[in-house]
């Protein structure tokens, strides 16, 4: 079960280079931002699983078990209000490719280049 | 058994963020990302993370979902640049790839009660919080008081994404940007049983958007699920019925109030500490009983951050939506 203890982490590499990818080798600017969340969520999972415990439970206390093991509660406060910043962070985002889209006619990152030279 | 389910759900975040990338059809990409963020939810329920899996499903498997979809409604839903190979992102990407795998070999194991995060700060939270504050959740007790200046930083980054976003789309759009859609689509108000199902679900989604809300402090949640949860609730109800009936039941001038309140209510809180005697968002003096006062100023923190979240929602979702149809 030794290897399993690292695995969590070679997931969220991975994750993160496929948003990482993403964002400098695509150039629809939606797709760009799908690959920034892709990024971001990769960072919440390496956070959430660093906090995670052995035999232990969500840190909400239960009454009738003293000696229960509880989760860390500190990284999972930063990911929880992260989650909600990113959704804005991200909104915000489209709002501008809406709006790059309304004066160029593209989202395309190569098409409005095009233009801005000609 | 739990490791066998963890290592399935893993390989299918893997294959869920390639096929994400991998498609040209962006509807489908964001129907990808969807499924994505359910799958990272029950992983995060898995490693005992309970209020941050709530908010990942409700903000990243619905609201997100449903703003993608909002923005690709106004550009295109097609990526049409060829797919070249680019040698040299992939080369970078996979140096740096090794690089953290690498690393990660000098990590502690996941679990480890030895590691530095089980140690430092959350150790000390975890043994304080019933002497302090006496509530069960401590994620809670860390978001709204150990840390509330952080979460009222986070609040007021949520008030600017939205301020941002009411600016840039508050413009007129230009003429003849959006001749051939509709001028107003009633939602789905045709189509009889998402509707039907729809007004079923949505009073319980309210009412557990408020469980949610002001259980906070003895269950998984808090203002910024409720938030969302409540802002879920009026989305669904904005896509069955149209965006008018939903901006006449939550009208915009009330979204403006709202997301300015709620920022301004945690602010509060914090300078009546001032004025009390105690530090800046200091709640053990807003009551005679210091423990009492931590509960009440919680409660109290944890409202202003559910409205700030549920109107900035909204109103982000307004204004994706209504964009070249009014």
């Amino acid at each position: 079960m030794e290897w399993f203890g690292l695995f969590y982490y070679w997931v969220f590499a991975v994750l993160l280079m496929i948003g990482f990818y993403t964002v400098v080798a695509k150039k629809n600017l939606v797709k760009i931002l799908l690959g920034l969340s892709l990024f971001q969520s990769a960072v919440f999972l390496f956070y959430i699983s660093m906090g995670k415990i052995i035999d232990g439970t969500a840190p909400i206390f239960l009454a009738d078990a003293p000696d229960q093991i509880y989760t860390t509660p500190l990284p999972q406060v930063l990911i929880l209000t992260a989650i909600v910043v990113g959704i804005s962070t991200t909104s915000l985002g489209l709002g501008i490719v809406v709006r790059i889209k309304e004066e160029y006619g593209t989202i395309e990152e190569d098409e409005i280049r095009k233009i801005d030279h000609s | 058994m739990t490791v066998l389910f963890g290592g399935f759900l893993l390989a299918m975040l893997v294959i869920t963020a390639l096929a994400m990338v991998q498609t040209r059809n962006l509807f489908v990409a964001v129907m990808l990302g969807g499924i994505f963020s359910l799958l990272i939810a029950t992983v995060f329920f898995m490693l005992d993370a309970a209020d941050v899996s709530l908010t990942e499903a409700a903000v990243g498997a619905g609201i997100s979902t449903v703003l993608f979809l909002g923005a690709l409604s106004l550009t295109s839903d097609h990526e049409h640049s060829k797919t070249t190979i680019r040698p040299l992102a992939i080369i970078i990407v996979i140096i740096t790839m090794l690089l953290i795998l690498m690393s990660t070999f000098d990590f502690p194991f996941i679990g480890d009660p030895q590691s530095l995060v089980q140690n430092h700060v959350g150790a000390e939270y975890l043994a304080k919080t019933p002497e302090f504050i006496d509530i069960p959740n401590v994620v809670t007790a860390v978001l709204g008081s150990y840390r509330g200046y952080d979460t009222l930083g986070e609040v007021f980054v949520v008030l600017t994404a939205g301020v941002g976003v009411l600016f840039l789309l508050g413009k007129a759009p230009p003429p003849g940007c959006y001749r051939n859609k509709p001028a107003d689509t009633e939602g789905l108000s045709h189509y009889l049983i998402p509707r039907l199902v729809g007004r079923l679900v949505i009073p319980f989604l309210i009412l557990f958007g408020l469980y949610v809300q002001f259980h906070g402090e003895y269950s998984p949640g808090g203002g910024f699920q409720a938030g969302a949860l409540i802002a879920a609730a009026n989305i669904l109800y904005a896509l069955l019925e149209g965006e008018k009936s939903a901006l006449q039941v939550v009208p915009h001038k009330w979204l403006m109030g709202m997301i300015a309140s709620g920022a301004l209510l945690y602010g509060l809180v914090g300078v009546t500490g001032i004025l009390l005697g105690g530090n800046f968002l200091d709640y053990s003096v807003l009551s005679e009983d210091p423990v009492k006062g931590q509960q009440l100023g919680l409660l109290i923190i944890e409202l202003g951050v559910g409205i700030t979240v549920t109107g900035v929602l909204l109103s982000i979702y307004h204004a994706f939506a209504s964009r070249g149809k009014i």
